[in-house]
């Protein structure tokens, strides 16, 4: 028989043996894996305004067409621009901010917990002769973290066009948000409301015909997906809400 | 020692065949040993997910079989299934970045899927069952069996999840537009698992009323 010796040498071995193979391999892998989420993020900014691209070319039609990547503080004031590859204010790239640190920082400002003032990225995109601002959405869905990103146009009220992705919603319930069947559904909806407060968009459940809501501020949810689309509703009102001093601002509005 | 010992088996004997196409009709771990179902109706919904899951469970069941049947002969019997655990984990550790960094379209779409191959009873079952007991090559080519039985079923079932439940092939509509002005809908119900077992009972059925030597006597 195996003496406890033995075992406990054998357990030893194995599992230092494999931890060394598994940490070899996400070495070696890392900067694939990066480059891969990096050209995810692109093409995502870019699809929300309706540019479509493949990872190859991802890169070159970011350049091409996102113009200024601005920086925002909670007052709405710009506290960094880059453009044409260099800084115009500031020291700080909209593409590297971690919304999910920005919107807890926020989360624990409000709270009165820290003194960090969030900040928030916002994507200047020239579409043929069109203005277009894009947003980073970041939120809960049910089974983890949902994100996108939502395009308006130079008025700063009517929808472009939005993205949606998540980590693991259930496929053909939640999941379904990523689609182009849900996500169409928003383009031409307002988020500020003909008083001119922000009243962001809502998912409804059950359908906007049949509730009280704006059709202007609302799109029908996904049956089975509640819980997901929830998500997306707070996350596009947590999100936007940041930018609305930002756009008064800019007296668009 | 007589000359019979010293010739080596072929690579595909008839016993070598039997353990690699067994599984897929016969031997079928989720409609004859019922294995697995778990995970069927999890990635069945869609049938690109669904062939991706059956790939790697494929690959981690062929690898992690031969793995442990290379070291069948060191392993304490007291820590056996810990070893297992260990070995599985690690290549389901291995897909899953493996995916990320090549097809990460793929990986996404599988997302949690991917480590819930670790929890596949399949894999462990085949483990514990055959590659603690047999030479490396049979070991192989019995996790590459069973891996492709356990894919058909999936894919299969995917396949009528898909078309019936969102009237899509890979995502491409293929239910024609004038059969849904006619009134034809989608069925919702196919989309959830319920359905999933109920299509793997009726897989079960069509099998054994065609394989008739399947059906247990009592």
């Amino acid at each position: 028989m195996y003496s406890n010796g033995y075992i406990f040498r054998y357990a030893s071995i194995l599992v230092i043996l494999v931890a060394a193979i598994l940490s070899a391999t996400t070495l070696l892998l890392q900067p694939a894996q990066e480059r891969n989420v990096r050209i995810e993020k692109i093409q995502d900014i870019l699809a929300s305004a309706h540019i479509a691209s493949t990872p190859a070319n991802a890169q070159a039609l970011y350049e091409k067409h996102i113009i200024r990547e601005i920086v925002i503080n909670n007052q709405g004031e710009e506290i960094a621009v880059f453009g044409n590859g260099n800084f115009e204010k500031g020291d700080l790239r909209a593409f590297n901010i971690v919304l999910k640190t920005e919107l807890k920082k926020k989360e624990l400002a409000m709270a009165g917990k820290t003194a960090e003032n969030p900040v928030f990225p916002l994507f200047v995109c020239q579409k043929d002769s069109e203005t277009i601002y894009i947003i980073p959405l970041y939120g809960r869905g049910l089974w983890g973290p949902v994100w996108g990103n939502i395009a308006l146009k130079s008025d700063f009220n009517t929808v472009e066009g939005v993205t949606f992705d998540h980590k693991g919603e259930t496929p053909g319930l939640g999941a379904e948000i990523a689609y182009a069947p849900f996500k169409n559904q928003f383009n031409n909806k307002t988020i500020f409301n003909a008083q001119g407060q922000f009243s962001s968009i809502q998912v409804v459940k059950g359908g906007v015909f049949n509730s009280n809501i704006n059709p202007m501020h609302g799109v029908d949810a996904i049956s089975g997906g509640t819980i997901t689309c929830n998500g997306v509703s707070s996350m596009l009102k947590d999100c936007l809400e940041n930018y609305v001093l930002y756009f008064k601002n800019q007296n668009a509005i | 020692m007589s000359a019979e010992n010293l010739e080596r088996e072929p690579l595909f004997s008839a016993k070598n065949k039997k353990l690699l196409l067994g599984p897929i009709n016969k031997d079928n771990p989720i409609t004859i040993q019922v294995l697995g179902i778990c995970s069927a109706l999890a990635v069945t919904v869609k049938l690109e997910p669904a062939v991706v899951m059956a790939i790697s469970v494929t690959v981690v069941i062929a690898v992690s079989n031969l793995v442990i049947s290379l070291l069948r002969n060191t392993i304490p019997p007291r820590i056996r299934i810990i070893v297992q655990l260990v070995v599985i984990a690690a290549l389901v550790i291995l897909v899953d970045q493996f995916l990320k960094a090549y097809v990460y379209d793929v990986s996404k779409q599988l997302s949690v899927f991917v480590g819930l191959i670790i929890t596949n009873c399949i894999i462990m079952g085949r483990l514990e069952a055959f590659a603690m007991a047999n030479k490396p090559w049979p070991s192989l080519l019995d996790g590459i069996g069973n891996g492709i039985g356990y894919g058909i079923i999936l894919i299969i079932i995917a396949f009528f999840r898909e078309l019936l439940g969102s009237g899509t092939i890979w995502g491409i509509h293929v239910i024609p537009k004038f059969l849904y002005d006619f009134g034809y809908v989608n069925n919702g119900m196919m989309i959830l698992p319920p359905m999933a077992l109920i299509t793997v009972g009726i897989i079960i059925w069509v099998q054994r009323s065609r394989n008739r030597e399947l059906i247990e006597k009592n």
